[in-house]
C-alpha cells in the first residue's frame, strides 16, 4: 500500500469514526485505536498517540458549540481537571513502561465496559437534593437552563467524583481516548450531576486531559505526523459535521450499531493482548 | 455566576462583585479554541500537502514502532524541520499547535477567574497549568 492510499483510507475510516461518534454521543476516539491496529496493522503505541490528538482537536472544535447552550459548568470543570491531569500524566507515563499486550487486554476492558454503558437507560429524572458541604465550599452547584426555566442542581459525593475522575485521566494517558463512560459514570453517577451539565463540562474536559499526555506522547516519538494527519483531519471533519446534522429519529438505532461496533472491536482487543498478537 | 438559586438569566444581581459572568468567559474560550484547532488544522493541511506530493508514491510502514527522530519529538527539532521546509515538520507544527489549544485555554481561564476576584479557582487554574506546562516542557520536549 501506498503512503496516498493508506492517508485516504485512514482519514476515510477517522471521518467515520468522528461522524458516528458525534451523532451518538459516544466519542469517535474509543474505536480509533482498535481499528488502527486490528485493521491498519499500525503499532498500538502510534494508533494511542494519533487517536490522542484526534481527542484534543473534536474536544476544542465542539466547545463553541457547546458553551452557547449554557449547559457546561466551568467550576466543576476546572476542579476535576486537577484530577484528571494529573491521571493523565500518570497514565502516560505508565504507557511507556507496560507491554503492548497488557495495553492491548486493559483497551479490551474499557471497550466492553464503554459498549455496556452506553446501552443503560439514561434517566432524566428531576433531583433535588441537599447541598453537599464540600460542593458548597468549592462553589460546585450550578444551575442551566431547561424547558420550564433555570433549573438548580447540588453536586453530591466529591471526593468519589474526584477519585474517580483520576482514573479516567489514567486512562486517557494510558490508551488515548476521552474515557467519556468513565467520567459519565464520576459525574453522572457519584457526582449526581445533570446528564447534559456533565456530557458539555467532559467534553470541555476531555481536551485538557489528552493535552496533559500528548506532551509525554510527543516527547516519547509516539506522535506520527504521518499518521496523525488523516487521523486527526478525519476525526475532525467528522466531528463537526455530525454535530450539525440533527438526525433524531435516527440517533437510537445508530446507537445501537455503534455499540455493537465498539462491542466487537472490545473482543477483537481482548484476544489480541491475550493470547499476544500484538 | 454559580447561585444555587435559580437566578434569573439577564442581569446578575448588583451586590455581585464579578464584572463578567462564568458564561461569558466560556464563549469567548470557546471561540478561542475553535480558531486554535481550525488554525492548527490549517497547519497540518499545509504540511500533508507537501508531505503526500514529495512522499506519497512510497511504501505505507507503520507496522514495525521505531520511535520518531527527534525532529519531531522536539520543539526546537520540529522548528528546524518547518525551516528545512519539511511537510512533516509542518504537520508536527500543526500538531504542537493543537496540543497548546487546551493548555491557552486553561491559561485564559485564570484571568476570567481573577476578573471575578475567585481566588480559590485561580489557584486550582494555576495547579492545572502547570501539570500542563510540566508535559509540555518538563518531559524533554524543549531538548
Amino acid at each position: 500500500m501506498t503512503i496516498l492510499t493508506f492517508t485516504i483510507l485512514v482519514a476515510v475510516v477517522s471521518f467515520v469514526a468522528g461522524l458516528l461518534g458525534s451523532l451518538t454521543g459516544l466519542g469517535g476516539g474509543v474505536v480509533l485505536v482498535p481499528l488502527l491496529t486490528i485493521f491498519f496493522h499500525v503499532d498500538i503505541r502510534y494508533a494511542i498517540g494519533a487517536s490522542l490528538v484526534s481527542v484534543i482537536a473534536t474536544s476544542s472544535g465542539a466547545a463553541a458549540a457547546y458553551v452557547k447552550e449554557g449547559f457546561s459548568n466551568i467550576r466543576i470543570g476546572m476542579f476535576l481537571e486537577i484530577a484528571t491531569t494529573f491521571g493523565a500524566l500518570l497514565g502516560a507515563f505508565l504507557a511507556t513502561w507496560i507491554p503492548t499486550a497488557a495495553i492491548a487486554t486493559i483497551f479490551g476492558t474499557v471497550l466492553l465496559y464503554s459498549a455496556y454503558i452506553s446501552r443503560r437507560v439514561r434517566t432524566e429524572a428531576q433531583r433535588s437534593l441537599p447541598p453537599d458541604p464540600l460542593a458548597t465550599r468549592l462553589r460546585l452547584n450550578g444551575s442551566f437552563p431547561d424547558l420550564g426555566g433555570e433549573r438548580s442542581y447540588n453536586v453530591q459525593r466529591v471526593p468519589t467524583g474526584f477519585s474517580l475522575m483520576f482514573g479516567a485521566g489514567a486512562l486517557s494517558g494510558l490508551l488515548g481516548i476521552g474515557s467519556g463512560a468513565v467520567k459519565v459514570l464520576a459525574m453522572d453517577q457519584a457526582m449526581q450531576i445533570p446528564f447534559k451539565v456533565s456530557t458539555t463540562t467532559s467534553n470541555f474536559m476531555i481536551g485538557v486531559t489528552a493535552a496533559a499526555s500528548a506532551g509525554v506522547y510527543l516527547s516519547r516519538g509516539y506522535v506520527d505526523p504521518a499518521l496523525s494527519m488523516p487521523v486527526m483531519l478525519g476525526v475532525l471533519a467528522g466531528s463537526l459535521i455530525g454535530s450539525r446534522i440533527l438526525v433524531k429519529a435516527e440517533t437510537k438505532s445508530l446507537r445501537l450499531v455503534f455499540s455493537v461496533v465498539i462491542l466487537v472491536l472490545g473482543l477483537q482487543m481482548l484476544y489480541k493482548g491475550l493470547w499476544g498478537h500484538i | 455566576m454559580n447561585a444555587p438559586a435559580p437566578a434569573p438569566q439577564a442581569n446578575p444581581p448588583a451586590k455581585s462583585p464579578a464584572i463578567v459572568t462564568d458564561h461569558q468567559i466560556e464563549i469567548v474560550l470557546g471561540n478561542l479554541l475553535r480558531t486554535g484547532v481550525l488554525l492548527s488544522a490549517a497547519i497540518v493541511l499545509f504540511g500533508a500537502s507537501i508531505f503526500l506530493f514529495r512522499h506519497g508514491r512510497e511504501v505505507a510502514n507503520f507496522r514495525m514502532f521505531r520511535g520518531e527522530p527527534s525532529d519531531f519529538r522536539t520543539i526546537p527539532g520540529v522548528i528546524r524541520s518547518v525551516l528545512h521546509g519539511k511537510g512533516r515538520g509542518w504537520m508536527q507544527l500543526g500538531l504542537l499547535f493543537l496540543i497548546a489549544t487546551p493548555i491557552a485555554r486553561v491559561a485564559f481561564s485564570i484571568v476570567g477567574f481573577a476578573l471575578e476576584r475567585d481566588r480559590l479557582y485561580m489557584a486550582f487554574t494555576l495547579l492545572v497549568l502547570a501539570v500542563l506546562l510540566y508535559s509540555l516542557l518538563g518531559s524533554g520536549l524543549t531538548l
